[in-house]
């Protein structure tokens, strides 16, 4: 396909509306009469709730209503299903018992005129607890087995006899603390009520479920919720579900009679809207003296909360990455007394491949092998898990790629071997994989009168640049400026667009936009050869569509504009759906990549830094490599802090969450970026969809704490199998 | 909302004459610890005095070489000064290496002297805490408290004291000026922070209704190297988990003046007069720096999760008195932020 927008280099549409302020995100807006709520967070983990004194702050200026259990309106749960589209992060609803199940939980909401009325009435709630012992600070503090679960157990051949039988072993056990998706933007709500119809403004990821869930919750029609989310500071998977926060705000506004605003406190928010739960994975590796894998057994554990439950599918990719004919998979559950964990950018996986590249670089150095021509020694031609054979894989070029330009064949094997002046180098690389997918999707382009073009669609654009690739598309098949195509979404009532999560979106959305601009074509040229067209006469299917115009391909051509002004039409329309096929039964479709990494360890003060990051990856076509490249980028950084920085500190004694702000829970600063070199390779996959893009949200994050680990081990000879790695555990006194 | 007064005073007399030495009041300049902690419910003055706007920004040389800063000049200002640069590379190198730049722009200097520990639990309304709340006891004793004191600490508390800038101050040695309702009172900076002992909740020498209003350092070390060394998880934007302020004067080979201080791991700004007696008349050279930091560390109490801490001060201190000795006698220009 000869493109003139898709995989060129695109500035994003939207970068002027960010930069001057005009984009809007939920707390931007405003209604008449609105008030303000200000959550109140339980100061325990594990007991119930005696009682709140309410005498003050009921007295407080401003206050106009303070909710709480006994004082809320009975609501209904969301049935929390994935194929109705209602899910929910907590399907427990606000203030539905007295128990109290983590630190942070929504005890009363507040509502006041202003922002400090709500803040300092919260401040004078009294609660009383009947505190329990024996809160489970977490899966790290326990020695609870938890739950199996048999859904994501996975095997083939005979693991348990082949790792017996194997010449080389490794048994290892490796942890990840929970971590935080710390956005920028904080949660918020805005609800309005109007002749029984709810308007929402949320910082959203999935405006459709939003809208989906809370007509359930309330019991009014779908049709009568709307869902708005035009711009989110990012969310990281932690905005995909609504918090029990939305639904407490629109309950209060209805009761109230009053718009009602509420925005997450950040020491609320980093205690309950979510978190990458805590794991321990035990990886067993068997292989032959050649290298080749001839065993996996890979056994987690994850954490959920009392009140919902959230299986982070920590194995899903181990039986596809490499060629090994005897694999098993096996997770398990410990309940534990968090604030409910969530998917967070690459969920599973990304904590499945810390362990498991670990662990091949572990078997590597066993074997005397280097830790990047044992990948090669296993390569899957196919993908083993599925049995199928892979739409499109270049993992080999993403190995060659980047080894060459990072130069790893200069690497001296020998641990703390590679010095410069005070600071050893350490050296360490890993694979990347994260699976393709796509969902149904639904999209409206409009041709104007005036020749510019609007699509719509209600899926959201997360920051991943979701508003330009649709315009690209739109650009691409009509020829229209980017400058001249408006973008709608975030938006409940558009056409029926997919959750950004998943990396799903753009290869869900693209298919559809394409169909619905070709219906505005098809419906332009219907008018344009119908009586008074300004190809009266010619056949539809022999016009052409070039740069905005309509073509007969014997040099005559008509803009779109002047059709319609000519016939005194506003407008033509377009209708789009598209969803995936049976590709899926052919193809394994899954993206892959490789991280290569220093770091530099300065043993004389204990200072651990990243210093250079060079990656490749086989994402499919990038519909723009600008901001694809950006996700790997901003993954890479989000990669170092879950390496060495970043963990939620439960406290052991009562599981209450201590590092609950951006002070004290520590993600990378600008100073610790590393020179970082990300190159796309540019295979388009068209098995997967038209425009051959597999999506590249969340890849980058796969693997990059494993190639930061084993980096560390060559530049110290500590092997640290829990993360996040700290200083204190690679002093040497 | 909760209602608080707020004045404007513009000179220090009326200052103090609103304040009248009533604790429910406060003196705000730069606001960066106090806004925050009357947002977290843990600070609750019932008025607030504004003094940034008082005339204590100047920083100017005094007759007898020593240099006089205002309280009010903030610490942007402060570090990028010329007479600091030139002749207290120090501190010039600690402020950068504190907090941000947006940070640094609204702190002043007498503000960084007050600010308030980052313990965790001292922040938290909820948690026990015998700074915040007398009598409540200490969370962090055993709690998570990787980020606490060794050094200083008692039973009551082990909150680490944060500031970059006044771990210069107490390796350059310096005199503050305090203004009250009793009048004016000079203290030496080493002696005006408390050791949390029994009484946590007094961190300060400060009378009821008095005000900081000149930091004076003493007279710089004659041809002495200065190095500021913070270390941390990340390499900006961070407390320290060991800082050490090193400034060295050498005659020859040895080591014939010598100015050592430690933050992030004591309850206040920390002068290390064990190890500088250690040093004194020493030659510059590894050995000399190692036995100075054991004597500097000898007093610390570890804790569960800070033990850690010890050694990396060791490390810390060994490094920053090298990197001075590389700097004395030759050049004192600042290096700034040394990440």
């Amino acid at each position: 396909m000869t493109t003139q927008t898709i995989g060129q280099r695109t500035p994003r549409v939207d970068g002027e509306f960010k930069l001057t302020g005009r984009a809007d995100y939920a707390v931007d807006h405003s209604a008449p009469g609105m008030l303000i709520g200000y959550p109140v967070p339980a100061s325990i983990a594990h007991g119930t709730l005696a009682g709140l004194d309410l005498e003050t702050a009921r007295a407080m200026p401003g206050v106009v209503d303070i909710f709480h259990h006994g004082h809320f309106p009975t609501l209904a749960r969301s049935p929390n299903s994935m194929a109705q589209q209602n899910v929910v992060s907590e399907v427990r609803l606000p203030f539905e018992d007295t128990r109290i199940y983590y630190d942070g939980q929504l005890v009363a909401l507040v509502v006041a005129e202003t922002f400090e009325q709500a803040r300092a009435a919260a401040h004078a709630v009294r609660a009383e607890y009947h505190e329990e012992a024996g809160a489970i600070s977490g899966l790290l503090h326990t020695d609870r087995d938890g739950e199996w679960q048999a859904g994501q157990a996975r095997s083939r051949g005979e693991p348990r006899e082949a790792w017996e039988q194997s010449p080389v072993r490794i048994d290892r056990t490796y942890t990840i603390a929970a971590e935080s998706h710390v956005p920028m933007e904080v949660h918020a709500t805005l609800a309005e009520w109007r002749d029984g119809r709810l308007r929402v403004h949320e910082s959203s990821q999935g405006v459709l479920f939003q809208r989906k869930a809370m007509a359930r919750i309330f019991d009014i029609a779908e049709e009568d919720v709307e869902v708005v989310s035009h711009y989110i500071g990012s969310g990281f998977g932690n905005k995909l579900f609504m918090w029990p926060h939305a639904v407490a705000t629109a309950a209060a506004a209805r009761e109230v009679g009053r718009p009602v605003r509420t925005v997450m406190p950040r020491q609320q928010d980093m205690a309950t809207t979510g978190n990458r739960p805590a794991s321990r994975q035990r990886l067993r590796l068997a292989a032959d003296e050649a290298g080749r894998l001839t065993a996996i057994r890979h056994d987690s554990t994850t954490e959920t909360s009392p009140v919902h439950t959230h299986v982070d599918a920590v194995g899903s990719a181990t039986p596809s990455l490499y060629a090994c004919d005897n694999v098993a998979v096996g997770q398990r559950l410990v309940t534990v007394n968090h604030g409910t964990p969530c998917p967070m950018r690459g969920p599973g996986e990304v904590s499945g491949l810390f362990a498991l590249e670990c662990a091949m670089d572990e078997l590597a150095g066993e074997l005397g092998i280097d830790p990047l021509d044992l990948r090669r020694r296993n390569h899957a031609e196919r993908d083993p898990g599925k049995d199928l054979p892979w739409s499109s894989k270049h993992l080999d070029a993403c190995y060659d790629n980047a080894a060459a330009r990072f130069g790893w064949s200069r690497r001296e094997p020998g641990i703390g071997a590679m010095r410069d002046g005070d600071e050893i180098l350490g050296w360490g690389m890993a694979s990347c994989t994260w699976f393709a997918g796509r969902q149904p999707c639904a999209a409206r382009v409009e041709l104007h009168a005036d020749g510019h073009v609007t699509a719509a669609c209600g899926t959201q654009d997360i920051g991943t640049g979701t508003y330009t690739v649709v315009a690209q598309t739109v650009a691409e098949l009509t020829g229209v400026p980017l400058s001249r195509i408006e973008v709608r979404l975030g938006e409940s009532s558009l056409p029926a667009g997919p959750l950004s999560g998943g990396s799903m979106a753009t290869a869900t959305t693209l298919p559809a936009v394409a169909a619905a601009t070709r219906q505005a074509l098809d419906a332009l040229k219907e008018v344009a050869t119908g009586d008074g067209g300004a190809f009266a006469g010619v056949a539809g299917e022999s016009l052409g569509v070039e740069q905005g115009t309509l073509t007969d391909g014997g040099g005559r051509r008509v803009g779109f504009a002047e059709v319609l002004e000519g016939l005194r039409l506003a407008s033509v329309t377009g209708d789009g759906q598209a969803a995936p096929g049976d590709e899926k039964t052919r193809y394994s479709f899954r993206s892959f990549g490789a991280h290569f990494v220093e770091v530099r360890w300065d043993p004389g003060i204990s200072r651990l830094r990243v210093s250079r990051v060079v990656s490749d990856f086989d994402i499919g076509r990038a519909i723009n490599p600008a901001t694809a490249r950006n996700q790997v980028e901003g993954s890479i950084v989000m990669g170092i802090g879950m390496a060495l920085l970043e963990g939620l500190d439960y406290d052991p004694r009562d599981a209450r969450l201590v590092n609950n702000n951006y002070a004290d829970y520590l993600i990378p600063t600008h100073a610790d970026m590393p020179e970082i070199d990300v190159e796309l390779l540019d295979h388009p996959d068209f098995a997967f969809n038209e425009f051959g893009a597999r999506g590249v949200g969340e890849i980058g994050l796969t693997g990059i704490a494993a190639a930061i680990a084993n980096a560390v081990y060559h530049a110290t000879g500590k092997r640290l199998r829990d993360l996040p790695i700290r200083l204190e555990h690679l002093l040497v006194e | 909302m909760r209602p608080f007064a707020f004045d404007t005073a513009t000179d220090s007399g009326a200052a103090i004459a609103i304040h009248g030495g009533d604790d429910r009041r406060a003196y705000i300049a730069g606001g960066t610890t106090l806004i925050d902690l009357v947002k977290l419910d843990v600070m609750r003055p019932a008025a607030l005095i504004d003094v940034s706007r008082l005339p204590l920004a100047e920083v100017e040389r005094l007759d007898d070489g020593r240099l006089r800063i205002g309280a009010a000049v903030t610490n942007s200002e402060l570090a990028h000064h010329p007479l600091v640069r030139e002749h207290y590379p120090l501190l010039a190198q600690a402020i950068l290496a504190g907090a941000s730049t947006q940070i640094r722009n609204m702190a002043t200097t007498a503000g960084n002297v007050m600010q308030r520990t980052r313990c965790p639990y001292y922040r938290d309304a909820a948690a026990a805490c015998n700074r915040r709340e007398p009598g409540s006891g200490c969370d962090a004793l055993h709690g998570i408290n990787r980020m606490h004191a060794v050094l200083g600490v008692s039973e009551q508390c082990i909150a680490t004291h944060p500031s970059d800038m006044c771990v210069a101050l107490a390796a350059l040695g310096a005199t503050l000026t305090l203004e009250g309702p009793e009048g004016r009172r000079e203290i030496a900076f080493n002696d005006f922070h408390r050791l949390p002992a029994e009484h946590p909740e007094i961190e300060h020498e400060l009378a009821p209704g008095e005000l900081i209003t000149h930091v004076t350092l003493d007279t710089p070390l004659v041809g002495g190297g200065a190095a500021y060394l913070k270390l941390r998880d990340r390499a900006s934007y961070e407390f320290a988990l060991a800082s050490a302020g090193a400034v060295v004067a050498l005659e020859g080979e040895v080591i014939s003046d010598v100015r050592l201080a430690l933050g992030g791991v004591a309850t206040k700004p920390w002068r290390a007069v064990e190890a500088e007696r250690a040093l004194d008349g020493q030659p510059a050279v590894a050995s000399s720096f190692e036995v100075a930091a054991d004597a500097a560390l000898q007093d610390a109490v570890p804790r569960e999760h800070n033990a850690f801490k010890i050694p990396l001060a060791r490390q810390a201190i060994v490094r920053a008195l090298r990197d001075a000795t590389a700097r004395a006698g030759t050049t004192t220009t600042t290096r700034g932020n040394q990440g």
